[in-house]
């Protein structure tokens, strides 16, 4: 899928290009393209090399296990196939949590930890488990609470109240949360059914 | 409520560290050399997804300035029309899965044009807050840990963005119209 998405964009660009006789954009766009993708890896290191030191710690002293223990009542039901007490479980809640505070930053790292621990528990290492997906389905929809980079830019351009679309991205984000979870419960069953 | 919320989010960071470093301590966890191999841990997850990164933000590039993405806006007019949505938004709803920089230039652009405190200026906020870029989430976290087949993560990410967009729409009419 991610092949064909891939493909499909840089082909369907080429010909919108020579098309339009502009065929010299596509030279800069490979270029800037490539050199985006740098900086914002570049940006990602500082904070994930930052965050999964802490979370090193906090591993090493028993704290993921603890927090997986605490909430795991909350996260069974969204995740069913991770064991009791699975440090998986902690990182996912973290995650969880650093999404809904808007700590963008904090949650990518935390969301990668997860990952790691639920590759462990994946029979098929090339191919996503079912609890993948669904950590991938709450992250792409995102519970936000604080919409901190918007909150900002309408404080740049001098809103009478910047914090006024924090109730209305609230809601559209529980909605769009809704929608992920039960869509991914729904395909979930669909694969089950079919590999039976 | 708001100010109570931003506090919090101000201390959470702040009070996460701290208590990390001394639930560490009391553990007698050698916290500096801990911290240093996960960091480095962190730099190997950052090397493995560059490549990816890098490829992703090529075709997204491309789409964007080879004038694709306008082609396609224009394909989609009649049925936007039929939809009612503003046409000045449509842009931002297309590459808010694919591009998260890309996506927050639009909305930026759309809410120093018409005001952060217009109908539109608003409804771009809260789109571009509401979801996070699907193509990017799945870009990183599958990168990290090599998964090739992404199942039906895609679909359901993308679906939502939909669900992101009408709901934003709904939401954003509802409470400021």
């Amino acid at each position: 899928m991610l092949n064909v998405i891939w493909l499909g964009l840089i082909l369907i660009s080429i010909i919108v290009a020579a098309w339009n006789g502009r065929i010299e954009v596509i030279n800069q766009a490979a270029f800037e393209g490539a050199k985006t993708g740098v900086t914002v890896a570049f940006g990602l290191l500082s904070v994930i090399a930052f965050w999964m030191g802490m979370m090193r710690i906090a591993e090493k002293a028993g704290l993921m296990e603890l927090f997986a223990k605490a909430l795991a009542p909350i996260v069974r039901r969204l995740f069913p196939d991770i064991p009791d007490g699975h440090p998986a479980l902690g990182y996912i809640l973290s995650n969880m949590s650093a999404n809904l505070l808007g700590l963008g930053n904090a949650a990518t790292p935390m969301g990668l930890k997860a990952m790691e621990e639920l590759q462990k528990l994946n029979p098929d290492k090339q191919t996503a488990s079912p609890a993948m997906c669904t950590l991938l389905a709450i992250n792409t929809a995102s519970i936000t609470l604080i919409p901190t980079t918007m909150i900002a830019i309408r404080m740049q351009y001098g809103s009478a109240n910047p914090v006024e679309i924090v109730g209305s991205t609230l809601l559209a984000s529980f909605a769009a949360t809704i929608f992920a979870i039960l869509l991914d419960r729904w395909y979930r069953h669909r694969t089950k059914r079919r590999s039976r | 409520m708001v100010q109570w919320v931003s506090l919090l989010s101000l201390w959470a960071i702040p009070f996460l560290i701290a208590f990390i470093l001394v639930y560490g301590l009391h553990k007698r966890v050698p916290v500096y050399e801990s911290f240093v191999e996960g960091a480095r841990g962190g730099l190997v997850t950052v090397i493995k997804i560059l490549p990816h990164l890098i490829a992703m933000m090529v075709a997204i590039t491309m789409f964007r300035i080879s004038g694709a993405l306008d082609l396609l806006l224009k394909v989609l007019e009649p049925f936007i029309e039929w939809l009612h949505i503003p046409a000045e938004i449509v842009p931002l709803a297309l590459l808010r899965p694919l591009s998260g920089t890309g996506s927050l230039a639009i909305a930026t652009d759309i809410i120093a044009q018409y005001g952060p405190d217009s109908l539109l200026g608003k409804l771009a906020a809260t789109m571009q807050g509401s979801t996070d870029t699907t193509l990017y989430v799945l870009t990183v976290y599958f990168g990290a840990v090599g998964i090739r087949n992404g199942a039906y993560a895609l679909k359901v990410g993308l679906w939502s963005d939909l669900a992101g967009v009408i709901a934003s729409i709904i939401v954003v009419y509802m409470i400021f119209l």
